[in-house]
């Protein structure tokens, strides 16, 4: 089994170094590709791996670069978005804490094929560790000649920066994003215009999840047959997966995506924590739809959980097990949701605090019967369509599934009064 | 008044960028880190150095959640309220640690210690509960350890 992303690391934690990533064959794609590669002979490459972005919305990356106007002035932007903030993800952190310079090179890679000029790394503040390590990767590079004029001898020029953001899961959407490295509050900005044609400054730009630009070298050197046969399934490539809650071993792992949700929870999870049950999982971080025990034997690809009612997201699953209240769970995640909404469009702004109040009061037990229509109205309401942004319908997710697969554990607080 | 050293730090942000003003987080940042909080005199002076309104500036600062507009502690308690975290035992971490600092979310000590406040998930779930003092992540965090912990930051 193969694991490109993860294969390289020390196992201790520690950043590769970049003598030991050039090591492992590091640089080698780019120099393969500023040597005999057209930008667009790269674009083309990534769009025929099939590869999907990592980062939630699971769009494909090479139709994503081929949006981008070739010949026009510079600059044009290349972003790595490494703002992690939904909950239940850790994927991005282990890769730009441990293989930073694999998401250097991807980064260039992407910066090549779109002829950016000036690259940013969008991280979070949190990531503190993961701050020093791409600060040293980057200036690792500048001094090997990877980045700043003329790389590699190929004429190709590419300044790369990191910017700490100061806190708000909007900044993870692609819009609100480039409004923060504006300088701006972060709310999404109206599509059309895509960032592609009109980004960052006004600029083609294009943003790329972490996992998404660490596999680009390793489809530029090993070609897209190899690529789409490390999952014999739908999908290609690898995925970073992860499981967290009340199991034995939680973690994460690099696998093809022909992996199953019982063979993460119980082959690599270590199955649930001792006298405890699996009730359930939000299969790609808090803003997916439940997955109950009838779903254990889905792949979890992009087509396997959306045909089980959910969505793959971010590959990292969150258990719920059955000493953990429901409700309780459910008013986290919103609770979450509604902190984190911008603002900006009315539903959003007033139909999540709405929500969390509903929730938190059926969890202390003064919960009436018609709450649960007043749930159910607002996952239409804030469903699809009828926001500015994905914001709310994520948040509606997890809630939509829990009333259909635990609406028992609603309607018991409420008709006996107590609190979970 | 800004002071030499957060010009200079100012300015250099205001160099990587094409348009000053997309400077500002920067400069608030700049000056958190020197005085812990942006007080409003501050954000007059940081908003007339970015050739910005107050308003404007301030419009950006209450947006993001780790611009203090109000003062804080020598060190900032952050826990992770997000749901691995509450799955692991948080709810319960919180409550002792308001009982411990007799201080809830959003205040700061007495004697100017701690500042307590709820993070959205900080991304190492795998490693539920965790908390951050500082700079400084901890995870698996034990009511047993919690004390020493604390203690740690004087």
């Amino acid at each position: 089994m193969e694991k490109p992303l993860t294969q390289h690391m020390r196992g201790d934690g520690a950043p590769l170094s970049l003598k030991e990533y050039e090591r492992a064959g590091g640089y080698q794609a780019l120099r393969k590709a500023l040597k005999e590669m057209e930008p667009k002979a790269i674009t083309a490459l990534v769009k025929e791996s099939n590869l999907r972005g990592r980062g939630g919305a699971g769009f494909l990356t090479g139709m994503k670069w081929s949006f981008v106007p070739m010949n026009v002035p510079k600059p044009k932007y290349l972003i790595c978005n490494a703002d992690e903030m939904e909950p239940g993800t850790f994927k991005d952190r282990i890769l730009l804490e441990q293989t930073p310079h694999q998401l250097i090179e991807g980064m260039i890679l992407a910066a090549y094929a779109i002829q950016a000029d000036q690259s940013y790394v969008f991280l979070r503040w949190a990531y503190k560790l993961a701050a020093k390590v791409i600060t040293q990767a980057i200036e690792e590079a500048y001094a090997a000649g990877y980045l700043g004029k003329n790389i590699l001898g190929s004429g190709f020029d590419l300044d790369m920066h990191l910017h700490t953001g100061v806190g708000r899961y909007m900044c993870g959407e692609e819009t609100a994003l480039l409004n923060s490295l504006e300088g701006k509050r972060a709310t999404p900005r109206a599509k059309p215009p895509f960032p592609q044609i009109s980004g960052l400054f006004g600029k083609p730009t294009i943003v790329n999840n972490v996992e998404t630009l660490c596999c680009i070298p390793h489809i530029v050197n090993r070609g897209t047959d190899w690529f789409k046969n490390l999952s014999p399934g739908a999908d290609a490539g690898t995925k970073i997966y992860g499981v967290s809650g009340k199991v034995k071993k939680p973690g994460a792992w690099e696998l093809p995506m022909t992996v199953t949700v019982r063979e993460l929870i119980e082959e690599y999870a270590g199955g649930m924590q001792d006298g405890l049950k699996f009730r359930g999982a939000l299969p790609g971080g808090a803003s997916t739809d439940f997955l109950v025990e009838e779903h254990l034997d889905v792949r979890m690809d992009y087509t396997g959980v959306a045909a089980a009612g959910s969505r793959l997201g971010t590959g990292t699953m969150i258990i719920l097990d059955d000493h953990t209240s429901v409700v309780g769970f459910v008013r986290n995640l919103e609770h979450f949701f509604a902190q984190e909404s911008c603002g900006f469009c009315t539903p959003c702004r007033e139909g999540l605090p709405w929500i969390e109040k509903v929730l938190r009061t059926i969890e202390i037990g003064e919960g009436k019967p018609e709450d649960i229509k007043t749930l159910e109205f607002h996952t239409k309401y804030l469903g699809p369509g009828n926001t500015f942004c994905a914001l709310a319908p994520g948040a509606m997710e997890p809630l939509q599934s829990a009333l259909k697969y635990f609406r028992k554990d609603f309607e018991e607080l409420i008709r006996h009064k107590i609190s979970a | 008044m800004l002071t030499v050293e957060e010009k200079l730090e100012i300015d250099k942000a205001i160099h990587e960028v094409p348009v000053k003003k997309a400077a500002c987080i920067e400069a608030l940042k700049v000056v958190q880190q020197k005085r812990r909080w942006v007080s409003d005199e501050s954000l007059k002076d940081i908003a007339a150095y970015m050739d910005m309104s107050p308003e404007e500036l301030d419009s950006v600062a209450t947006f993001y959640n780790l611009i203090f507009r109000r003062p804080v502690g020598r060190h900032i308690i952050l826990i992770c309220d997000s749901i691995s975290c509450y799955v692991m035992g948080q709810e319960k971490l919180t409550d002792l640690i308001t009982k411990q600092l007799g201080i809830r979310y959003g205040q700061t000590t007495l004697d100017g210690r701690y500042t307590f406040l709820p993070n959205p998930c900080l991304g190492t779930c795998d490693h539920a509960p965790a908390l951050m003092i500082d700079n400084d992540l901890y995870r698996d965090v034990t009511a047993e350890q919690l004390e020493e912990i604390l203690g740690k930051y004087a």
